[in-house]
C-alpha cells in the first residue's frame, strides 16, 4: 500500500512540475523582425531642392515660395486644396442625420469652443495664408502654405494671430532650398499643440514626441524604430490616413495598427482572439500623457474674474494654468489611465445650431457609437475631456462666443470679459439666435488614445481587466467578463451548499464520534 | 465469512485518483479564473485550466472505454431497491453501529445512493462540465471566426452553467471525502481505493461464484 501511495504522490508531483516548468516559451517574433527591417530602409529623395536655382533667391512673400513650388509641382495644389488640412471639413455620413459637412466651421468642442469669429488666431494651424474672418482665402492656390509641412530645417514658424502667415523672422530662401517629406516636427508643431498649448487636447500627442525614447512611444522612439508620423498616417495625393473623432464620423480612412502588424500579431492565440473585441491600443497604451500634463477639464463658468481690473493667471506646480480670467478654471493630469469605451468607428457630433434636449446630463459633443453586441465594436482607450461651457437656456443652443479680437471694445470675451456681448456677437456671426441669457452646461468630449504605445512588458496584464473590483473596464457592463462577473444566485447557492455540506459533516461526524465512544463504553464494539 | 477481495482494478484506481487530482486542479485554476482568489496568476490559471481540461477529456475517453469493455457500467444503473434502508442507515443506523444495509460484492460494489449520485455525475454533471467547458474554450468572441451553427452571442450562460457545475462537483467531493470514512473501519474504503483490496463479508455461495469468475481471494 505504501508503494501505491508513493506512486500516486510521484505521479502528482510529476504532473504539477510539468505544469509549473513547461511554460510557453517566447519565440522570436519573426513578423516583427521583418517589419523592423522593412522600416529601417527609408527611400532617399530623388530631388535635392538645394540644387534648384528657382529656389535659391530672395522671396518677398511666402506666396512667392508657393508659386515657385508650383513651377515644378504643377498639379500639387489641386490635391492640397481637396484635402482636409486645407478645407477643415469633410463630407461625412452621420447616423440619424444623413450627409453632413463636418469640420472646424460647424463643430463645437469643449476647449476654445469653435473657430468662428476667431479665425485669425486659429489660422496659425491652417496650411494656408491669409485666412480671414470669412475664410475667403480658400480659393487662391498661392495661399497654400507648402512650407509648414515640408520644411526640413525645423526653422519655419507661423506668426501669432497673423492669419496663417509665417513669422517675419523666417528665412524663406533657406527653407525653400531645404524642403522634403514631412518629419515629426512638421506635424507636431500643430498637432502636439492642439487646444492652444502642448498636449492640451489629445493627451497622447505631446512635444516630447519630437524626440521620444522607448518609454514614451515604442514606434517613434529615436532609440527605436524612429518612425515618422507619415509611416503610419500613410499619405497619398496629400491625403493622410487617419483622423480623430472629434471631427470625424465615418469608419473609413483609419490608420490602424493592423496595417503593419496584421490581424494575428501575438504568439499566444488567446491574445489574438481578444483582438476581435479589444483594440490593440487598449492593452498597449496603459498610460498616456507620460511626459507632460494634458487638460482633463475646463470650466468656462468661472472665467472673467479679475483682480484690480486685470486678468488673473494661476498655475500648478508644473506650470500648467489652473485659472485664467480669459478662459476659466482647468484641471490637468499626467501619466493618466485612459477611460474605455466601445467603439465601432462611427461617431456623432454636436453641430452649431443643435438644440440640447436634456441639460441634466452632460452633453456628449462627439458620442462614440458602439456596444458589445455590435459586431464592429471594439473596446478602445479614450481621454475624456469634461467641461462646463456657455449655452443659452432659452434657445437650447450651445453658445459660440466671440473670444478673440486685436483690441478691446470689439466685444471679444478675451478682451472685454462680457459674456453677454461676446455671445451676442458670436452667435450673430454664425447666424444663430441668442436670447440674451448666458447659462452654463456640462459637456464631454472623447479623444481616442492612439499614440504613446508602451513597451510590450508594460502592456496591460490579464488581471487589469479580469478582476472583481476596479478593473480597467469596470464601467463597460454590457457583457460577461470572466474574472469580473458572476451570477450572484449561482455563487451564493454554491457557497451555501458547500457550507451546508461542511455543517452536515460536522454534525454527522460528531454524532458518530459520540456513538462510537458510547459503544466502546458499553463494550459493544 | 470475511475475505480480502480484489475489488478495484488497477485502471479503475488510476482513473479514480487522476480524476480526483484533475478535479482539484481544475477547481483551483477555475475559481481563479472566476475571480474568487488569485494564486497562479490569471494568465497561468487560464492556460493550466485548459491543459488540465484536455487531460480530463482524455481520461474520460479511456474511462468510458473501460466501463463498456469490462461491463463495469452496469454497476452504475440506478435502483430504488434498498434505497430507504440505505438512507436510514446514514441517518440512524450508523450511530447505533448497525450493519451496512447493502452488502458490497465484486459484482455490486456500490450502494443504491452511490449508484444514484455517481450516475448523476456521469450522465449529467460531467457532460455538462465538458460541454460548457468546450464551448467556453472554443467560444470565439461573437462573430470572430465563429461557426454559423453555434454562433454564441454571449459567454454569460456558458460561464454561469460551468460555474454552477463546479460548485456541484466541489460539494460532491466534500461529502464524498467524508463518506469515505463510513466504511467497515474509518480507513477501509480509502485503503481499498488505494490498494484495490478490501475485506468484505462473503457468503460461501458468493465466494465460490467469485472464485469461479477468477477473482483473487485471500483467506483471513
Amino acid at each position: 500500500m505504501r508503494k501505491i501511495i508513493l506512486l500516486l504522490l510521484l505521479l502528482m508531483g510529476a504532473i504539477l512540475s510539468t505544469v509549473y516548468f513547461v511554460k510557453p516559451t517566447e519565440k522570436n517574433n519573426e513578423a516583427l523582425a521583418v517589419l523592423k527591417n522593412k522600416i529601417s530602409k527609408r527611400p532617399t529623395a530623388t530631388t535635392d531642392h538645394s540644387k534648384l536655382d528657382q529656389l535659391n533667391r530672395d522671396f518677398a512673400t511666402p506666396q512667392e515660395v508657393t508659386a515657385a513650388c508650383s513651377g515644378c509641382h504643377t498639379e500639387a495644389h489641386k490635391e492640397v486644396m481637396a484635402s482636409n488640412h486645407w478645407n477643415w471639413e469633410r463630407e461625412e455620413y452621420v447616423s440619424g442625420r444623413g450627409i453632413k459637412y463636418i469640420g472646424k466651421k460647424n463643430a463645437v468642442n469643449n476647449f476654445c469652443i469653435g473657430v468662428e469669429g476667431n479665425e485669425k488666431s486659429c489660422a496659425k494651424c491652417h496650411i494656408g495664408y491669409g485666412v480671414t474672418e470669412k475664410m475667403n482665402g480658400y480659393t487662391d492656390s498661392t495661399n497654400i502654405d507648402c512650407l509648414v509641412c515640408h520644411d526640413n530645417t525645423d526653422s519655419y514658424i507661423k506668426g501669432s494671430e497673423m492669419s496663417g502667415l509665417p513669422d517675419p523672422g523666417v528665412d524663406l530662401r533657406k527653407i525653400a532650398m531645404n524642403v522634403g517629406k514631412p518629419t515629426r516636427s512638421n506635424c507636431g508643431v500643430c498637432h502636439f499643440f492642439g487646444g492652444g498649448g502642448n498636449n492640451v487636447k489629445h493627451g497622447d500627442l505631446d512635444k516630447v514626441m519630437f524626440d521620444p525614447d522607448k518609454s514614451i512611444d515604442v514606434h517613434m522612439a529615436s532609440d527605436g524604430a524612429n518612425l515618422l508620423c507619415t509611416d503610419c498616417h500613410v499619405t497619398e495625393d496629400h491625403k493622410m490616413l487617419g483622423k480623430i473623432y472629434s471631427l470625424s464620423s465615418m469608419n473609413r480612412n483609419r490608420s490602424t495598427c493592423e496595417q503593419c502588424h496584421g490581424e494575428i500579431p501575438h504568439e499566444k492565440n488567446v491574445l489574438n482572439e481578444h483582438s476581435a473585441k479589444v483594440a490593440c491600443q487598449t492593452c498597449h497604451i496603459p498610460v498616456y500623457a507620460k511626459a507632460n500634463s494634458t487638460k482633463t477639464s475646463w470650466d468656462w463658468s468661472t472665467a472673467g474674474r479679475l483682480a484690480g481690473g486685470k486678468a488673473v493667471t494661476e498655475d500648478d506646480e508644473f506650470g500648467n494654468h489652473t485659472y485664467l480670467s480669459t478662459k476659466g478654471s482647468f484641471e490637468w493630469g499626467r501619466n493618466l489611465k485612459p477611460e474605455y469605451a466601445w467603439f465601432n468607428g462611427t461617431a456623432g457630433h454636436y453641430l452649431l445650431g443643435d438644440t440640447i434636449t436634456d441639460s441634466s446630463l452632460p452633453l456628449e459633443l462627439n458620442p462614440l457609437n458602439g456596444s458589445y453586441r455590435d459586431r464592429k465594436s471594439k473596446i478602445i482607450p479614450v481621454k475624456v475631456h469634461r467641461a462646463v461651457q456657455p449655452y443659452d437656456k432659452v434657445t437650447g443652443l450651445l453658445i459660440q462666443p466671440k473670444l478673440f479680437a486685436d483690441k478691446s471694445g470689439e466685444g471679444a470675451f478675451w478682451k472685454d470679459f462680457d459674456w453677454r456681448r461676446a455671445s451676442e456677437i458670436g452667435m450673430k456671426d454664425v447666424g444663430l439666435p441668442f436670447s440674451g441669457d448666458v447659462s452654463f452646461t456640462k459637456t464631454i468630449m472623447y479623444w481616442p488614445v492612439n499614440h504613446m504605445v508602451s513597451l510590450k512588458e508594460e502592456s496591460l496584464k490579464c488581471e487589469d481587466c479580469h478582476t472583481r473590483k476596479d478593473g480597467r473596464i469596470s464601467e463597460l457592463k454590457d457583457f460577461y467578463l470572466p474574472g469580473r462577473d458572476f451570477s450572484p444566485l449561482v455563487d451564493n447557492t454554491g457557497i451555501g451548499i458547500i457550507i451546508l455540506s461542511f455543517a452536515g459533516i460536522a454534525v454527522h461526524g460528531a454524532f458518530r464520534l459520540a456513538a462510537s465512544s458510547k459503544g466502546r463504553k458499553d463494550g459493544k464494539s | 465469512m470475511k475475505r480480502t477481495v480484489y475489488i478495484y482494478k488497477a485502471f479503475e484506481r488510476f482513473w479514480h485518483w487522476m480524476q480526483a487530482l484533475l478535479i482539484f486542479f481544475l477547481a483551483a485554476t477555475g475559481f481563479e479564473i472566476h475571480g474568487s482568489f488569485s494564486f497562479f496568476g490569471y494568465e497561468n490559471a487560464v492556460s493550466y485550466h485548459s491543459v488540465a481540461a484536455y487531460a480530463f477529456i482524455v481520461l474520460i475517453v479511456f474511462a468510458v472505454f473501460w466501463h463498456f469493455t469490462t461491463g463495469e457500467w452496469k454497476q452504475y444503473i440506478p435502483t430504488m431497491k434498498n434505497i430507504v434502508p440505505q438512507v436510514n442507515y446514514y441517518l440512524i443506523g450508523i450511530f447505533r453501529n448497525a450493519p451496512h444495509p447493502t452488502k458490497k460484492t465484486v459484482l455490486s460494489k456500490l450502494n443504491p445512493l452511490q449508484k444514484l449520485v455517481y450516475f448523476g455525475l456521469k450522465i449529467l454533471v460531467v457532460p455538462v462540465m465538458v460541454l460548457s467547458g468546450l464551448l467556453y474554450m472554443f467560444y470565439r468572441y461573437p462573430h470572430k471566426d465563429s461557426i454559423e451553427g453555434i454562433r454564441i452571442e454571449t459567454l454569460e450562460p456558458i460561464a454561469i452553467l460551468h460555474t454552477a457545475g463546479a460548485y456541484a462537483l466541489i460539494a460532491f467531493i466534500i461529502v464524498h471525502m467524508y463518506l469515505v470514512t463510513t466504511g467497515t473501519t474509518v480507513t477501509s474504503n480509502l485503503k481499498a481505493m488505494l490498494t484495490g483490496y478490501e475485506e468484505i463479508d462473503v457468503s460461501e455461495d458468493e465466494s465460490e461464484q467469485s472464485e469461479a469468475a477468477g477473482n483473487v481471494y485471500e483467506k483471513i
